[in-house]
């Protein structure tokens, strides 16, 4: 079964594989992470805010992006980002945008989405009587968010934030459609110029595997930890 | 924003000769329906299983039904559609290897399998939290009235638990439809696929993914409606969302 495989071909990229590849993947991972947190927050609070209008416009945009396959996402954000930047920068022509840029934008736009569902849901998770206390405390709106609501909501929130993010780091393996090196990128790289399938995807499912579940495992001991006794 | 918008080209003929670009994307949908669906039936049925498993007293059962949800949950689909794809048939028999390569329709295939699988784990978590979330009382009745396990499980437990989880099992099945785009990278050329293949035959990149996008929320919201009414007719009376 395994007569006629070469894993040195493993040993071989190695360097690539986790310089290149990897380092991109956790990139990608961390600051979408960063990005669709903060995005998604501000959704989150958009949705809850008593201006009814404001509250519609962050629920279509979340409905419309969770009812769009990630890989369209991808391609949709590939073909429009360079428009945007052309517009934001008001240059002639659509800009040249790096496959990093393009990706991190695309993922940061999508997982707001998801993170602002978390969040609302973090959110309404606090009792009445926070937000109330703090009003009668003479809190402003913005304070008492800044400093009792969303402490609260985050910290309730964390292992599920934490849960998604382990999602977003299995997705990012999907920008392989536009041929990024990402590390499932790499592995396919390598593997299809030494005709090394087999073996590279076996290691790099392996790989995956490996970092999920452990992380996954640490979600699990920290949410034991810092669970809030009631 | 210096873009030629032709809206006209969905009408115009499409470079492989039968039919118009529109043609395509009708094509494209329906096999994104066609697979989608053959995924779920394959997610229900492997997903009922491994939930049972995980809810039963004996700790064999609940570690097998542990093991098969953490493997197919902690690699991405797009890495498992390229084990199927690409891997399984090298390790395989030669013979067996070679007529999994010369299947007639392969990415078809494999993408409904790869999702299906994938997606069990999620129904089959769904699907234990379910049962879990029963009031011990149900089993015990079904104990007391001589049923046995199975007979417990075919006519008390899960009747209920399916009930329960019948919202979430609506994302899940919407999430089934949205996955079968990931086939695209081994070669079926499902909506996401015609998009992107419209997108090269004729440039016109903004029309072909609008038109997707536009067929996505159509589907999705055909799902929402349907699994409303599923949920109200078979909401028990007095019962969880019953009326």
């Amino acid at each position: 079964m395994f007569d006629n495989l070469d894993f040195d071909v493993i040993r071989r990229s190695l360097p690539y594989l986790f310089l290149d590849g990897m380092s991109f993947t956790l990139m990608l991972t961390g600051l979408s992470a960063l990005g669709g947190l903060v995005f998604g927050t501000m959704i989150a609070l958009m949705r809850l805010s008593s201006y009814r209008l404001m509250g519609r416009i962050a629920g279509l945009y979340v409905d419309f992006m969770r009812s769009l396959p990630l890989v369209l996402v991808i391609f949709w954000f590939y073909f429009l980002v360079p428009y945007i930047g052309q517009w934001l920068t008001g240059a002639s022509r659509p800009i040249r945008v790096g496959a990093f840029t393009s990706s991190l934008v695309t993922f940061i736009m999508f997982e707001a989405a998801y993170f602002s569902e978390i969040m609302r849901a973090g959110i309404q998770s606090i009792s009445k009587g926070q937000p109330a206390a703090a009003s009668a405390l003479g809190l402003t709106y913005s304070q008492s968010m800044r400093y009792i609501v969303l402490p609260q909501a985050f910290r309730n929130m964390l292992p599920v934030l934490l849960t998604q993010t382990i999602v977003l780091f299995q997705d990012t393996s999907l920008v392989y459609v536009l041929s990024i090196p990402d590390f499932l990128g790499a592995a396919s790289k390598v593997a299809q110029r030494d005709g090394r399938l087999v073996e590279m995807y076996l290691f790099a499912a392996l790989v995956y595997f490996v970092i999920s579940c452990v992380a996954s495992y640490g979600v699990r001991r920290l949410q034991a930890r810092i669970a809030i006794v009631r | 924003m210096n873009y030629n918008w032709n809206w006209h080209i969905f009408f115009e003929q499409n470079p492989t000769g039968a039919g118009t670009y529109l043609d395509m994307l009708v094509a494209g949908l329906l096999l994104t329906i066609k697979t989608a669906l053959l995924a779920w039936v394959i997610a229900l049925i492997f997903g009922t299983i491994v939930g049972i498993l995980r809810s039963l007293p004996s700790k064999t059962a609940s570690w097998i039904g542990f093991g098969y949800v953490e493997f197919f949950r902690n690699m991405p689909l797009l890495v498992q559609l390229f084990l199927w794809f690409f891997v399984l048939p090298e390790l395989l028999p030669r013979a067996a290897g070679l007529w999994m390569k010369q299947l007639p329709n392969a990415p078809f295939w494999t993408a409904a399998i790869g999702v299906g699988l994938f997606m069990s784990a999620r129904v089959a978590v769904q699907l234990a939290a379910g049962i879990a979330s029963l009031p011990r009382g149900q089993k015990q009745a079904a104990t007391a009235l001589g049923l046995t396990t199975g007979q417990g499980y075919r006519y008390v437990l899960l009747p209920i638990a399916f009930r329960i989880i019948l919202p979430p099992l609506t994302s899940e099945f919407l999430n089934t439809i949205k996955n079968t785009s990931v086939a695209i990278t081994i070669g079926l050329i499902e909506l996401t696929g015609q998009a992107r293949a419209m997108q090269e035959f004729s440039f016109q990149v903004f029309e072909a993914f609008t038109a997707a996008t536009v067929m996505y929320l159509a589907i999705n919201i055909i799902v929402v409606t349907g699994m409303r009414f599923l949920e109200r007719s078979l909401a028990i009376p007095g019962y969880i969302a019953g009326k």
